[in-house]
This record gives structure tokens, sequence and C-alpha cells, in this order.
């Protein structure tokens, strides 16, 4: 858990006191991402340097698990915190493995733990350790680099991270690729996370709380969620943009939102049973699955009606189908593509679980709206 | 590819003017002359040598060190300042700077090494400092940032980082250096300047030439035995010599 208390700061410029920071007071519990978010010169980066002191604090204290770190040795605490600057920070002069391991032995820890550390994190970003231990920092691309660098803020163990918009510097399709990889990696480690960043998609990917700066002020923190649905004034609204709806797609599961008793029809069943299955619900059309109960096609009511015989002998094919781990954004996406209002929703065996409808999807929306009166 | 081609002409040229000078060299009885000084050389030679291993030595061990400290970051406002008067040991002629260094110390080889060491720290000074400034600021803010003291951050980033530049520095004031040392023998230090002067004064000229190509040459041989220590010396990461 880190906790700040009334963080600020103050910088003595030839122009005068400038409050960089002012006053921040949140707390961030423990496993958890919190992106900081803001336009440039907001305070954020500011507020993320004073925790580990390479900008000393105005007044204000930081707590992290409930210890008063001011109380700490600069070096101590620098040292029990991963730390990921903006720029690739691997040290040239270094091989790999000893970038990886300045932390440890900094901390004095036999040679043949570190080296294997090393290895190990090597293997948690699938970089062969055989391969790349011993090159240096030149001999690898941007996008290696930078997992490596990542890494590197890993190898003491440490239970919070500072990130100062790590992923900035890379291309976007290598971005979406670390980005998740770091996900992944982050539902195993459990870090508490500082997290910069001027991109509001990569937060609401990231974060499980956002705290959103101006002028050195924090102006809202909560869940991506609430932050999009209710930015809590002008500036925030404006800063999250006006899709922000549609980003909050982005924050949903199929699974959330799926109907859980998705109405289908065998290929042994008559097209009258699937007529009257669709007339009591309402349903224009109605999904056909086999006998591992998967999805194949769908009979639509028009044929339904204006045919005799199997269901098995006259249906078409999916528009699509949705994964019950897509998030929404895809789910929508397809619709629009298959022009479809509904899509059946098969869990990771492929079997169906449920229906998602596009009334479904806008009324899982307002519904943070409808609550709030 | 061009370029290549063109560097292998080059050096097949330069080994035939080597080749031919040696023939004629050797026809025309000049380097049997030259085998004459033979002892003197030798004696010189080693002279010569230690006169600049201990003034550039000197120079080595205070300039690594002076621009080091000019290169803290206290120190950050003075440090120009320091580095103009450095500059006046380079820009007053070097036979000058012996010439006070007499007036100063009298003659002999201390005067003379202490001649030396001035005009050759500045190269050394200049580029620890320089080198040292030029490693990026956030390598140095990821360093501290991961906990390192100032003191490993210099031993473990800075200066690796910047050794390169250094040794180039040291390059650069030995070259001087050695080609300066000749000069020494006006003020009574031993050098292979011996036999350049008197060779000028009693107009013999292959005397002079004794003194002038193994000057040359120790010259070369330092300059050689420094690269390759750079080669060796500077992390492959960061090392120019060794990039693919």
């Amino acid at each position: 858990m880190i906790k700040l208390d009334n963080l600020t700061k103050i910088f003595d410029t030839s122009e005068g006191p400038v409050t960089a920071a002012d006053h921040i007071s949140m707390e961030v519990p423990s496993g958890e991402i919190c992106v900081l978010l803001g336009p440039s010169g907001c305070g954020k980066t500011t507020t993320l340097k004073m925790i580990n002191r390479i900008i000393p604090a105005t007044s204000g204290t930081v707590f992290i698990n409930g210890e008063d770190t001011s109380a700490m040795d600069t070096v101590d605490l620098r040292r029990s915190i991963g730390y990921v600057i903006q720029q690739i920070g691997l040290f040239p002069n270094m091989t790999i493995e000893e970038n990886i391991s300045v932390v440890p032995r900094l901390l004095g820890w036999q040679p043949e733990r570190y080296k294997a550390r090393a290895s190990e994190l090597l293997d948690m970003v699938a970089l062969d350790p055989s391969t790349f231990l011993k090159r240096y920092p030149n001999e690898l691309s941007g996008g290696q680099q930078q997992r490596i660098w990542v890494i590197r803020a890993l190898a003491a163990d440490p239970p919070v991270m500072l990130m100062d918009e790590p992923f900035g510097a890379i291309d976007p399709i290598n971005r979406e690729v670390i980005q998740d990889e770091f996900l992944k990696m982050q539902a195993e480690l459990n870090k508490t996370i500082l997290f910069v960043s001027h991109d509001i998609d990569e937060a609401v990917k990231m974060a499980d709380k956002i705290a959103i700066f101006r002028a050195g002020k924090l102006e809202q923190y909560a869940s991506p969620d609430t932050i999009l649905a209710h930015p809590a004034n002008e500036f925030v609204a404006g800063f999250v943009g006006s899709d922000r709806t549609l980003k909050r797609l982005q924050l949903v599961r199929a699974g959330q939102v799926m109907g859980a008793r998705p109405t289908f029809v065998q290929p042994q069943q008559s097209l009258s049973e699937a007529l009257v299955i669709m007339e009591r619900n309402e349903h224009r059309s109605i999904t056909l699955v086999n006998s591992q109960h998967e999805p194949i096609g769908i009979i639509s009511r028009d044929v339904a009606w204006n045919h005799q015989g199997l269901c098995g002998e006259h249906y078409e094919g999916l528009h699509g189908i949705a994964q019950q781990h897509d998030d929404l954004r895809t789910v929508v996406a397809q619709m629009f593509t298959a022009d479809s209002s509904w899509l059946p929703v098969v869990d990771d065996q492929g079997r169906l679980v449920g229906d998602i409808t596009q009334r479904g999807i806008t009324h899982h929306l307002g519904a943070t709206y409808r609550t709030q009166g | 590819m061009l370029f290549n081609q063109a560097r292998r002409y080059l050096y097949f040229g330069l080994l035939l003017l080597v080749f031919i000078t040696g023939v004629w060299a050797e026809r025309s009885g000049v380097l049997a002359e030259l085998l004459e000084y033979d002892e003197d050389i030798r004696y010189l030679v080693v002279a010569h040598l230690k006169l600049t291993l201990i003034s550039g030595g000197l120079a080595v061990l205070i300039g690594i060190p002076l621009g080091i400290v000019l290169s803290r970051p206290s120190l950050a406002r003075h440090a120009e300042t320091a580095m103009q008067l450095l500059n006046i040991g380079t820009t007053v002629p070097t036979l000058a700077l012996l010439a006070l260094a007499m007036s100063v110390l009298g003659i002999g080889n201390g005067p003379a090494i202490f001649g030396l060491l001035v005009a050759t720290l500045l190269p050394i000074v200049r580029n620890t400092y320089t080198g040292l400034l030029a490693v990026p600021a956030h390598l140095k803010e990821a360093a501290s940032g991961m906990g390192m003291l100032p003191r490993q951050l210099l031993w473990q980033v800075e200066l690796p980082n910047a050794l390169y530049v250094i040794l180039a520095g040291v390059r650069t004031a030995l070259a001087i250096n050695v080609g300066t040392a000749p000069l020494a023998f006006l003020i009574g230090g031993t050098s292979l300047g011996e036999l350049i002067f008197t060779g000028i004064a009693v107009d013999e000229p292959i005397m002079m030439l004794a003194g002038a190509v193994p000057t040359a040459l120790l010259a070369i041989t330092i300059d050689f035995s420094l690269g390759l220590l750079a080669f060796v010396l500077v992390s492959k990461g960061v090392n120019p010599l060794r990039q693919r």
C-alpha cells in the first residue's frame, strides 16, 4: 500500500515560487495499479518522483505499507522500490545480466543468487537467458530493451514500483504487446504500482485506479469506470474525451453483460419448435448448437416460418461469436461488422454460455447513471 | 565498398614507399651511418621514455581526478574557470613553458618533467570532464533512483561510460608529450632532442635523423599501445572500436 498525505512540492524559480504538486493525498491499495494521468506539467511526474525522493518533497508524507518513509534512509528506500524511468535506462556499459542484477548486487546478494534471478526474469518475458545474459543493450532491439528494463526494476522483488511513462518511447504495436505482457506479469506478481501516463487509453487499459492531475492539483481519484462515467468536473470530462462512454466498453467483459440463459436449438429439433421458442422470447433468430454445445449457426424467424423440417437442415452461418473474456469494444466491433444486434457468447472451451445484445450493452453502460439518479 | 578498395590501394602504396625508402637507405649508406649512433639512440630512447612516462603518468594521476572533481555538480559553477586556467598551459608555446620552468626550477630533468606535465595536463582533464558530463542524465537518474550511492554511480556508471573519451584524452596528451620531450634537451633534460638539436647545430642531417626517427617511432608505439588499452579496457557495450 502506498499512501500520500498532503504531499507538496514548491520549486523556487527565477519567476518566483511554482507549486508543482499541491497537497496531494491519495491511497493506493496493495496489488493495484494506479495511473497518474494528466497533461504535461500537471505535477504527475513530480508526485511520482517525490516518493523515491528523486525530487525532495517540500512538505507532506509518504507511507509505504503503513511505514512513514521520511524516517527511512534514502538509499534503503530507493533499493526497496522498483523504478522505471521514461527513457530506456539500461546501462550500456553492462551486459544484460549485470544490468538486471544492479539492485541485487547493491543489496549484497551472493552471485549465484542474482545470476539465477536474472535467468528467471528473462524466462518470464520469454527471452532466452543463454542468448541474452551476456549481450549488451546495444545488441538488442528496442522492444527487447524495453522488456529487460521493466524486469530490471523487478529484480530484487520490490513490493512497490514507480513507473514514469514506461511505454511512451515505443511504437504503438510493440506498446500493446508489452502492456499485455506487463498486465499478465502483474496478475501473478501483485505489485503495488504507481504509473505515470498522459495517454487516457493506456490508463483505462492498465489502471485499477486513475488519478487525474491538473496544474499540481489532484482533480479526481477513482476507478477508470467512475472517471469515465462520472467525471468530477469539466476538466476531467474534457481530458477523458467526448467518447468516454465508448472507452468504458474496454472495461467490461462480455461475460459480465451477457444473458446467462441463452435460447438455442439442436439440429434434430424441428423448425416449428424453433419458431415457438423465438416467438416466446420475441427473438428474431436463434442459435443452433451441436452435440458438444458449440454454436454452429443461426436460424432466423423468416426461415423457420417459411420452411418445414429439421433445424439441422435450414441454418445459416454464424454472424460472429464473442468470447466470455472479450471486452465489449471487441464485441461491439464484431456486431457492427456483421450488422447484427446480438452475438452468442462462448466459454474457453467454445461452448455456448450466453448471448449478448446491443440493448444489453447500452443498458449496462447506462445502469451507472440510473442508480446515481 | 569503394572506400575499402581505396584504403587497400593506399596501404599497398604505403608499403611500397617504405620498401623503396628502405632500399634507398641501404644503398646510399644512410642506414649504415644511422647505425653508428646505435649506442646513443638506445641510451636516449630510454631516457626519453623515462621523461615521457614520468611526466605523462603524473599528468594522468593528476588530470583524471581533477576532471572527476570538476564534473561534480557541486563544482559546476567553477569548472569552466578552472578549465580556462588549464588552457593557458596549452596556449603558451611549449618552448616558453619549458623556459619558464627553467627560470623557476633551474635546469635538469626535474624542470623538464614539470614543463611537460603542464603541457599535457589539459587534454586529460578536458576529456575526463566532458566525458563524464556527456553520460546521459537519465542514466544517472536511473542509477540513483535504483539506490546507488554517488561513489557507486561514479564507478559503475559514469566512469565506464566515459572511459573511451578519457582514454582518448590520455592518447592525445601522450602524443603531445612524446613529441615535445626533445625540447627538454634545451633546459638540460635528457631526451632524443640531444641528437636532433646537436645534429642541427653541427649541420649533420643523419645525426638529426637518428634523433627524429626514433622519436616518431616512439610516438607511434605509444599511441598504438594506448589504442590497444582502450580496446581491452572499455566495455564492449560502449566501445566504438568493438562495434560490428
